[in-house]
């Protein structure tokens, strides 16, 4: 018992700050903020790949009937686009504030289940590499992100292309399963004495409905996978619709059953950052907390009842399209409540134009053109016009990267002196913000023309004749400045990790707990669990209240207010103690394991192993199956192993 | 606060720049997407959806546009409200903390009602059209004309059935005829693959082991461009189609002169007699079908009248000589993943069969 063992006196000298490093360190973690860290900076690595992607196909369509790839390359470059943003970076780039803000921000000094935690992280990695091990072998998944059966199925998609998305997205959808059950434990249970639900900070909120949408719609896509998996690897027929009667429209229902949640995973937890991006930079509260709580629990509600929108070409008849219209159309309003409210929380503020504070700005006005082409295709005969075309195409781009991604740089701006100790430069991330804005809408406004004018999506090449080549050659110089755009934002985040100017506990002035704790925050968190007894503590508590608990404006702490990381010298570290190790303290922490590798490695390797059962015998991958095998073992032995572990 | 001083300058830079690019975005918008909606757009976009010359694509058409002038006012009314508050709360310096504003129930009910029924303008006629664009087919008129579509990969089939029982069968060019219902009953035999004509209105999958319909009626007589619209493998984006609109009697006679054997060439020019014995003869016999003729598979597109196709390979080049020549000599080189292999023909060879194929008049 750790805990008996030493009690710190509260005003103990400093002491060795204990603070495990190097490789192992890492690989055995299972500290919150460092997992975290890895998602943060692995997603960010899959976010440059995806990019390169995109860049290739934007120069396979700069010409008409051009040949600087192939179709099948090009067919492999716009669905790996997809399944890398989706799974490899936009998800776990939330999941990296999830990990390390979220804890924080409910005053806890770790997630429910840490080693869980770190097995989630295990598995994103491997189910990541190996669903990009597709392009090393030429048999990268190539039919699209959405793998409609039936040119899924094995007499239409010999190779092994399919099988990297069937089992690399298992791999990938228990990873997500498995972090969100986490988090719903974690906000449910260990929030911060006095933080009732409604005084949780709205990213908080937020986390809470993409968790639960993640189980729930990962759980079909799990089941839709596994069925493909079936009917490819063992030979079952739901989707085959050659030798049997299958539907292919079962595959569609299922998908999308999954992948109309999935658009609202991206971008619920993107309201949640914005929600504290603009209050902080504008010196106001959120604006209508309770609607914002309650138009993202709505928002999520309804995302469940809409998914057949993606299909009314299909010919599902009218009774089924009229419902999928409405239905929506009501996701429109919650929408708009919280575009209104954002709007409101601007309203005699006082505004400063910081780079996080842009990104969030450029949020609301490119989520709202992403919202309003949304409500277009909302009506279905309206949508067959556009449905399949680059206005789609346009949409979902204004959707992920005016809303997903830009949210999600405005995230990083502003708490990365919170992971980091130190600041972004602020011209540098100007110069990003005005790159990535301008080149945006160069790049996806002049899809919504060129598809309404007729160019399908998905499309290799096309004619001289059918008159999409100028929008096509906008487009693809859009692409490049967001490029360049990136690589600056890029140099900023690891120049910035060496040499940024150091932040302090609370750079912005923020009100959630966790600027109340050094940056970066000690291994344990808080010295103290705080008590909680308003929605914005930094902000509102009253420091007579109850001693110990975080208070006050943040200029109390430092010598002055910093903003745009102008001047940011004299900062005072009021949390000396903090330098002392976790144990000193008498605070038990979760001890590190190496089990949550074994066991992500065990579960990959089965799926590793039953792909190259594929292989043809000529090949050096041949007989690899037994990897399944040992998978099997390491995964049963490693399980074992983990529940004996003492620890706890 | 002294720092707050240095802060002064840029903020008011960027609000401005956002201010006058997001205006410029969104008012440049409405104009430039209707502009020129006339021929002339047409011939520029000849894909284009703002053109409907059908009931089916006007009804559609209006829905669009509605649409897209309430979203487009929404959208500047919000950007415009975002712009202004940018630049009227930036940050002044020595200017006294914000009032801590929670929230107004009235202003939040308020802008939940307005959303509710700008919606509900937009959902009563999109739901009036789902029923108008959709009709039974059991109750469609007497002289609807119906063709079979048939999704191939990567070109389409058209089948025709005629009265006496025979069936004409075209491929990658359909005929109608104009001021009559025209019912296309959709399937696929393979994957999935979607028709679209934008002209004539919206699209709509085949799908395999089930049937969709299509109904419209062509208003103008001319040639109109469709594409595939859902993913169906490597050359998807190379089947494409011509939609040919007939006015008068002409869908009769196209038909009839349709329907007749392949022309039978004259003895005397002796490339394209020797064009018909390698075709009929050989490796082509395997796949393809020619009325008239021994050759009668359906694996690959009809050939009857080839010599009066406007286009070739899944409607994707003019149907000339040169054309022709490339597409023979390396059929995946004009078409990745093309069923038809490269079958090594030599210039001589391509020369007679090209003179056959072109003579089928």
């Amino acid at each position: 018992m750790a805990s008996t063992a030493t009690v710190a006196a509260p005003h103990a000298p400093a002491v060795a700050h204990y603070e495990p490093t190097g490789l192992w360190s890492w690989i055995t973690t299972v500290d919150h903020k460092r997992i975290g860290i890895l998602y943060g900076v692995t997603a960010f690595l899959w976010f440059l790949v995806a990019g390169v992607e995109a860049l290739m196909i934007r120069v396979q369509l700069f010409v008409p009937n051009n040949h600087f790839v192939t179709a099948e390359t090009y067919n492999s470059l716009f669905t790996m686009h997809a399944l890398t943003m989706i799974f490899g970076a936009l998800m776990p780039l939330t999941a990296a504030f999830f990990n390390f803000i979220v804890p924080l921000q409910i005053g806890a000094r770790d997630v429910a289940f840490p080693r869980l935690n770190a097995l989630s992280y295990w598995l994103f990695l491997f189910g990541s590499l190996f669903l990009n091990f597709g392009w090393v072998l030429k048999a990268a998944p190539d039919s699209g992100w959405f793998a409609y059966a039936p040119i899924t199925t094995l007499p239409y998609s010999p190779g092994m292309h399919m099988d990297f998305y069937v089992l690399g997205l298992q791999v990938l959808g228990l990873s997500s399963i498995i972090a969100s059950l986490n988090f719903i434990i974690t906000i449910i249970n260990l929030r911060a004495p006095g933080m009732r639900l409604m005084r949780m900070p709205i990213f908080t909120w937020m986390t809470l409905i993409t968790s639960v949408l993640i189980v729930t719609a990962m759980a079909v896509f799990t089941i839709a996978v596994t069925e493909l998996m079936f009917d490819r690897l063992f030979g079952t027929n739901f989707y085959n619709t050659v030798s049997a009667g299958a539907d292919p429209l079962l595959w569609q229902h299922l998908f999308w059953m999954f992948g109309h949640p999935e658009v609202y995973i991206l971008i619920i937890p993107i309201m949640g950052m914005i929600s504290e991006v603009l209050p902080t930079f504008s010196r106001k509260p959120l604006f209508g907390y309770n609607v914002m709580v309650f138009s993202g629990v709505l928002i999520g509600w309804l995302g469940w009842g809409v998914w057949s929108h993606h299909m009314f070409a299909t010919g599902m008849g009218p009774i089924a399209d009229s419902f999928f219209s409405l239905s929506t159309m009501l996701i429109a309003i919650p929408t708009g409540i919280k575009i209104f409210n954002w709007l409101g929380t601007l309203y005699g503020g006082s505004i400063r134009f910081t780079t996080a504070m842009l990104f969030a700005v450029a949020f609301i006005a490119m989520f709202t053109i992403g919202g309003i082409s949304g409500v277009m295709h909302a009506s279905a005969p309206s949508d067959l016009q556009q449905s399949d075309t680059y206005f789609i195409v346009a949409h979902i781009h204004y959707v992920f990267f005016g809303g997903t991604v830009l949210g999600l740089w405005a995230a990083l701006y502003y708490w990365y002196p919170k992971v980091f100790g130190r600041l972004l430069d602020e011209k540098l991330g100007q110069f990003h913000f005005w790159s990535t804005f301008v080149g945006m809408n160069l790049t996806f406004f002049p899809m919504h023309f060129v598809g309404m004018f007729g160019m399908p999506r998905r499309t290799w090449t096309y004619g001289p004749e059918q008159g999409f080549t100028a929008y096509n050659q906008a487009e693809t110089v859009g692409a490049f400045i967001i490029a360049l755009g990136t690589l600056v934002f890029a140099i900023n985040l690891f120049t910035a990790w060496k040499r940024g100017r150091i932040a302090g506990p609370n750079p912005w002035g923020a009100a959630t707990l966790e600027w109340s704790i050094p940056s970066p925050p000690p291994a344990y968190n808080f010295r103290e669990i705080p008590v909680v007894h308003s929605r914005m503590p930094l902000w509102e508590d009253d420091p007579t209240k109850e001693a110990g608990i975080p208070h006050g404006r943040v200029e109390e702490e430092t010598e002055q207010v910093t903003i745009a990381g102008t001047q940011v010298a004299a900062v005072r570290d009021v949390h000396d103690e903090n330098k002392m190790s976790a144990h000193d303290l008498g605070i038990h922490l979760p001890p590190p394991s190496f089990w949550p590798i074994v066991l992500a490695a065990g579960i990959s390797a089965i799926f590793i192993g039953l792909i190259f059962r594929q292989v043809p015998a000529t090949s050096a991958w041949h007989n690899a199956w037994y990897l399944m095998f040992a998978g099997i073992a390491t995964t049963v032995v490693s399980i074992y192993a983990w529940a004996f572990e003492p620890g706890h | 606060m002294k720092s707050r001083a240095t802060l002064a300058g840029p903020p008011r830079d960027a609000a401005a720049a956002l201010a006058r690019l997001a205006r410029g975005a969104s008012m440049a918008a409405v104009p430039l997407l209707l502009a020129g909606c006339g021929e002339d757009h047409v011939r520029k976009y000849p894909q284009t959806v703002f053109h409907p010359t059908t009931e089916y694509a006007r009804i559609t058409d209006r829905l669009f546009m509605l649409s897209l002038y309430l979203g487009v006012a929404v959208g500047i009314a919000v950007l415009a409200v975002l712009v202004y508050f940018l630049w009227k709360f930036r940050y002044q310096p020595g200017a006294p903390e914000p009032r801590q504003i929670h929230g107004n129930t009235r202003l939040e009910v308020a802008w939940t009602l307005i959303p509710a029924i700008i919606l509900a303008v937009i959902a009563i006629p999109t739901v009036k059209a789902i029923f108008e664009t959709q009709p039974d087919p059991s109750t469609l008129p007497p002289n609807t004309v119906t063709i079979e579509v048939i999704g191939k990969q990567w070109w389409w089939e058209f089948r025709y059935p005629q009265p006496n029982g025979d069936t004409v069968v075209t491929a990658n060019e359909i005929h109608v005829p104009v001021d009559r219902t025209v019912h296309l009953v959709l399937k696929s035999d393979n994957v999935l693959h979607s028709f679209w004509v934008p002209q004539m209105g919206g699209k709509r999958d085949l799908i395999p082991n089930r049937i969709n319909h299509l109904v419209f009626k062509p208003e103008e007589a001319g040639v109109y461009f469709g594409q595939c619209a859902e993913f169906c493998g490597s050359s998807h984006s190379l089947m494409r189609m011509r939609m040919v609109a007939h006015s008068g009697n002409g869908y009769e006679q196209w038909l009839a002169n349709e329907a007749r054997p392949a022309v039978e060439p004259v003895a005397s020019d002796s490339a394209v007699q020797l064009g018909k014995q390698l075709v009929t003869t050989g490796a082509c016999a395997g796949c393809h079908y020619i009325e008239g003729t021994a050759m009668n598979a359906h694996v690959g597109p009809a050939l009857t009248h080839f010599g009066r196709r406007r286009t070739l390979a899944g409607g994707i080049v003019e149907n000339d000589a040169e054309n022709l020549r490339r597409w023979l000599a390396d059929p995946p080189a004009v078409k990745p993943g093309s069923k038809m292999p490269n079958l090594n023909l030599t210039d001589q060879q391509i020369t007679y069969i090209s003179a056959y194929l072109q003579s089928l008049q």
